[in-house]
């Protein structure tokens, strides 16, 4: 399936890296304010999904470099790796862990396990959503 | 000690490994653990001999009462020595008779870990870790029945091993619970020590049924004895093995075990007679009947394993005496009889006893180890199994209930076992030079150890009998006994009624034997028509019945109708919920909509009539459009009662649904109305009904509040616990990170499925 308007192949390439962004935005602010992996991840996988209409599944697995079905091993891998610090301290699985790095120009960067295991979030629901959009459009071709 | 038991299961890890590097004498290598065990429990003997029984203790799980603790007494040492002592041998026969085998490293794997179930289930001093090793034995002898796994026929007659062990397991822990409740303890220890009166207990009937269920399971009593011939599908050291000292004994461990604490009702001492008679007769009977040597072992079995249970009946201090002595005896004698029936297998190729003949010229040291064995077992002087006949008869003539039945069905069970020792002592060994497909040679030296080794100490023992008696046997009789008993073993007691007993069988016996040519084809004819009314039988008209349902209810459950899934499930769900609600909360209706503002209403009369219009339009399309519409309506809802994160997610949820929608109706054919107007009024009620019971209940929720709402403790403590201010996330990925992982998980997984239903679907249709 694929779309040969001008006018969604051209918004689509706009589109698309915005939304991409906004999701990373998401993602990082998620912890203070609305957004998280969750919305983060269902943000990104609209992009590409609006991506596969205009252009079809294949030039989007080309996009994507990974296959669907990494992204969700990736995702688990990432939310697993993140209750490794708990575990080393020998704390109840899944405690947090902060860390502060200081930045150039008196800033901080805050980062902590909640971080990781909320890109773990962002990757997984990323990868479920593309591995059935990509599949179901190329079951058909 | 703990070393001790596990140690079996850490050797079955490197078993292979060694495999690869001692080659040929892998099973010489591997008995070194049992025999350095057997040392190990016999340094023990002291202990037992000065205390009674100790108790080693080894935390697991103390949070739930349940230990790793060991007792130590005469009964558990007795066994202990017979399964590690025996495991030597069986070991280093194992690696002769299977050299070669392929899959000889697996082999002793499960040997091992099987032998170290055994050790465990005998130690332990805790029902439930009991209750473990005891399935633990099941599962690893279903593996070493089934051993030869391309033969068919293997599979099943373990299969059928299993499923009978293992029902009888399940009615065990039934049993050993309801024992736990009753005496207040999962100790056995403590379980023996108390001076409860169990018999009077109200559960003490179910759960002496039950913990029976499990012991005749598993000890092949009538009428579940099928299962233990059939298990001679496995290869001879196996039967050796299990047949011998191990897993038909566990049965037979439990009941002397638990004899004290439950051998006071009337119920325990019946039940265990009465079976345990039956079996003894039935045993003697079938073993005389048949043909195949294993076969003819294995009924001999289940005689002396009917003989034992018998004798736990019967309870007196001469009754345990004999049994104990009739225990050490049939391991020692059964175990190396096994072992010349695999070699003579081994050597002339077969295992019919009617092709054999005159074997002793050729195997001349079989032929004397298997003379010994079986005079043993005929219960014949000077060997061990004489004293445990004597003994057996003496106390059975001495019962105090059905003395006459009991003594009669023993000595025609001996008359028929000594013919049975005739059969497999005499009849391949002496005579005409019989027919094998073989030509046979002596068995070597791997294979001949083990027998000699038991059929010596079994002479031993016959010889000098105050040997076992003062190191063990006398305290094993106390543990059976629950109080000390003084024992006296000799092998000359005088010319009695006992002695009378033993002569006479014997000469039946021997005449038996010698027409035994003539005998054979009409008893073959007799077990042949017996057999349909057997509970063989019963057990193939059970396992068809569970075929049948499970085919019928599939049928009627999962017959691929989607809609009656969803049916089903919202009825069930709903349903029930309803009727918790009515019952225990009652319905409320009052609902306050004075602060109602007229968007709301907007917003309401926009869901519901995307909703009919949803079901009611004949447009798949427009169907999908409409549910997007109630998505997003649910999604404004949200976003005006301030809670952006939900907003967020269900507008873009509903979003990709409704895409992935689109994307599935391009393959669907053209919408048919399949479903009659019953059907579809069926449904219409059932969705009503859902609607109600979910809006009753939403309103029921306002109305109560059961507990204070944690809301409160996540608003507070986010900041400052969990350094963020959307408390939505902190929710998702610190406070409840687990609930959130396990989804995740769920989710790659629903992908996965439905990944592969994309992709056979796809690979179904390339298919011409």
């Amino acid at each position: 399936m694929k779309s040969n308007t001008l006018i969604l192949h051209t918004a689509a390439l706009f589109i698309m890296p915005l939304q991409l962004m906004f999701s990373v935005f998401l993602l990082f602010r998620g912890h203070d304010e609305p957004g998280g992996g969750f919305i983060g991840g269902l943000v990104a996988a609209s992009a590409f999904v609006l991506y596969a209409f205009a252009f079809g599944a294949e030039p989007t697995r080309r996009i994507l470099r990974v296959a669907p079905r990494d992204l969700l091993a990736a995702g688990l891998l990432f939310a697993i790796a993140s209750t490794i610090p708990a575990f080393l301290a020998g704390q109840p699985m899944l405690t947090a862990h902060w860390w502060e790095l200081p930045l150039p120009g008196g800033s901080y960067l805050k980062l902590s396990t909640p971080l990781i295991f909320d890109i773990g979030v962002y990757a997984a629901v990323l990868g479920t959503i593309m591995t059935f959009v990509i599949n179901l459009m190329e079951s058909d071709e | 000690m703990l070393l001790a038991v596990l140690s079996g299961f850490l050797l079955a890890i490197v078993a292979p490994a060694l495999h690869r590097i001692s080659g040929r004498y892998i099973g010489w290598v591997l008995a070194i653990l049992p025999a350095t065990l057997t040392a190990y429990f016999a340094s023990l003997i002291p202990d037992v001999q000065a205390n009674g029984s100790m108790v080693l203790e080894y935390a697991w799980l103390p949070g739930l009462g349940i230990n790793l603790n060991f007792l130590v007494d005469g009964l558990s040492l007795v066994f202990a020595l017979l399964i590690s002592g025996i495991g030597t041998f069986i070991l280093i026969y194992a690696g002769s008779y299977l050299a070669g085998h392929r899959y000889l490293a697996r082999f002793f794997v499960i040997m091992l870990s099987f032998m170290a179930s055994m050790l465990g289930l005998v130690l332990s001093d805790n029902l439930i870790t009991l209750f473990v090793f005891w399935e633990l034995t099941s599962i690893t002898s279903y593996m070493l029945i089934g051993f030869n796994h391309e033969d068919m026929e293997a599979r099943k007659c373990a299969l059928q091993g299993l499923f009978v062990t293992v029902a009888g397991g399940l009615a065990l822990m039934a049993g050993l619970v309801l024992l736990a409740i009753i005496s207040g303890s999962y100790s056995l220890s403590e379980i023996l020590a108390s001076d409860l009166a169990i018999h009077e207990h109200a559960f003490y009937t179910a759960a002496v049924i039950c913990i029976l269920a499990g012991t005749f399971t598993k000890s092949a009593q009538v009428p579940f004895h099928f299962w233990l011939p059939n298990a001679m599908a496995a290869p001879t050291p196996v039967s050796a093995f299990l047949h011998s000292a191990t897993m038909v004994k566990a049965g037979v461990y439990l009941m002397a075990r638990l004899n004290p604490s439950l051998g006071e009702g009337e119920l325990w001492s019946q039940a265990l007679m009465l079976f345990g008679a039956a079996t003894m007769f039935t045993g003697a009977y079938l073993a005389f009947s048949s043909t195949g040597i294993k076969k003819v072992l294995a009924y001999s079995t289940i005689m002396a394993l009917g003989t034992l249970t018998m004798l736990i009946g019967v309870g007196t201090e001469l009754a345990l005496t004999a049994f104990i002595c009739f225990l050490v005896a049939h391991s020692l004698y059964k175990g190396a009889l096994f072992m010349i029936a695999g070699a003579l297998d081994h050597e002339t190729g077969t295992k019919d006893i009617t092709l054999m003949g005159g074997l002793k010229k050729t195997m001349p040291v079989t032929a004397a180890i298997a003379c010994l064995a079986a005079l043993s077992l005929a219960g014949l002087p000077p060997l061990f199994g004489f004293i445990a006949k004597e003994l057996l008869f003496e106390s059975l003539l001495d019962s105090p209930l059905w003395s006459a039945g009991l003594t009669t069905a023993a000595v025609a069970a001996a008359v028929l076992i000594v013919g049975v020792a005739g059969l497999v002592a005499i009849k391949p060994f002496f005579g005409r030079v019989g027919n094998t497909p073989k030509t046979p040679h002596e068995a070597p030296l791997g294979m001949l150890v083990g027998p000699a080794v038991l059929s010596l100490t079994a002479l031993v023992f016959g010889l000098a009998p105050f040997l076992p008696e003062g190191a063990l046997l006398r305290s094993a009789v106390g543990a059976v006994n629950g109080s000390p008993v003084d024992t006296y073993l000799a092998l000359w007691h005088g010319v009695n009624v006992p002695l009378i007993l033993s002569v006479g069988s014997l000469v039946l016996g021997l005449s038996l034997l010698s027409s035994w040519n003539r005998l054979q084809p009409a008893l073959f004819a007799i077990n042949t028509s017996a057999a349909r009314f057997g509970p063989e039988t019963g057990y193939f008209r059970f396992m068809e019945g569970i075929t049948v349902v499970a085919a019928w209810q599939t049928r009627v459950l999962q017959n691929g109708v989607l809609g009656l899934y969803l049916l089903l499930l919202v009825a069930v769900t709903f349903g029930l919920t309803g009727y918790t609600l009515l019952t225990h909360h009652g319905i409320n209706l009052t609902l306050d909509l004075t602060d109602s503002h007229f968007y709301e209403w907007g917003i309401a009369l926009l869901l519901i009539a995307a909703a009919v219009f949803a079901s009611a339009t004949h447009s798949r399309l427009g169907s999908v459009a409409s549910m997007g519409v109630l998505g997003f309506g649910v999604a404004l809802t949200f976003i005006l009662f301030s809670a952006p994160d939900l907003g967020i997610t269900q507008l873009l949820v509903e979003t990709l649904t409704v895409i992935l929608l689109v994307l599935v109706l391009f393959k669907l054919p053209e919408f048919v109305n399949l479903s009659s107007p019953f059907e579809r009024y069926r449904d219409l009620a059932v969705a009503t009904f859902a609607g109600v019971v979910m809006t009753l209940l939403i309103l029921a929720a306002l109305d109560v509040q059961y507990f204070e709402s944690i809301s409160s403790y996540y608003i507070e403590n986010s900041a400052p616990l969990a350094y963020g201010r959307n408390i939505v996330n902190v929710i998702l990925v610190d406070f409840r990170a687990l609930d959130t992982l396990g989804e995740i998980f769920v989710l790659s997984l629903a992908a996965l499925g439905v990944l592969s239903m994309i992709k056979l679907k796809a690979e179904d249709q390339h298919k011409p």
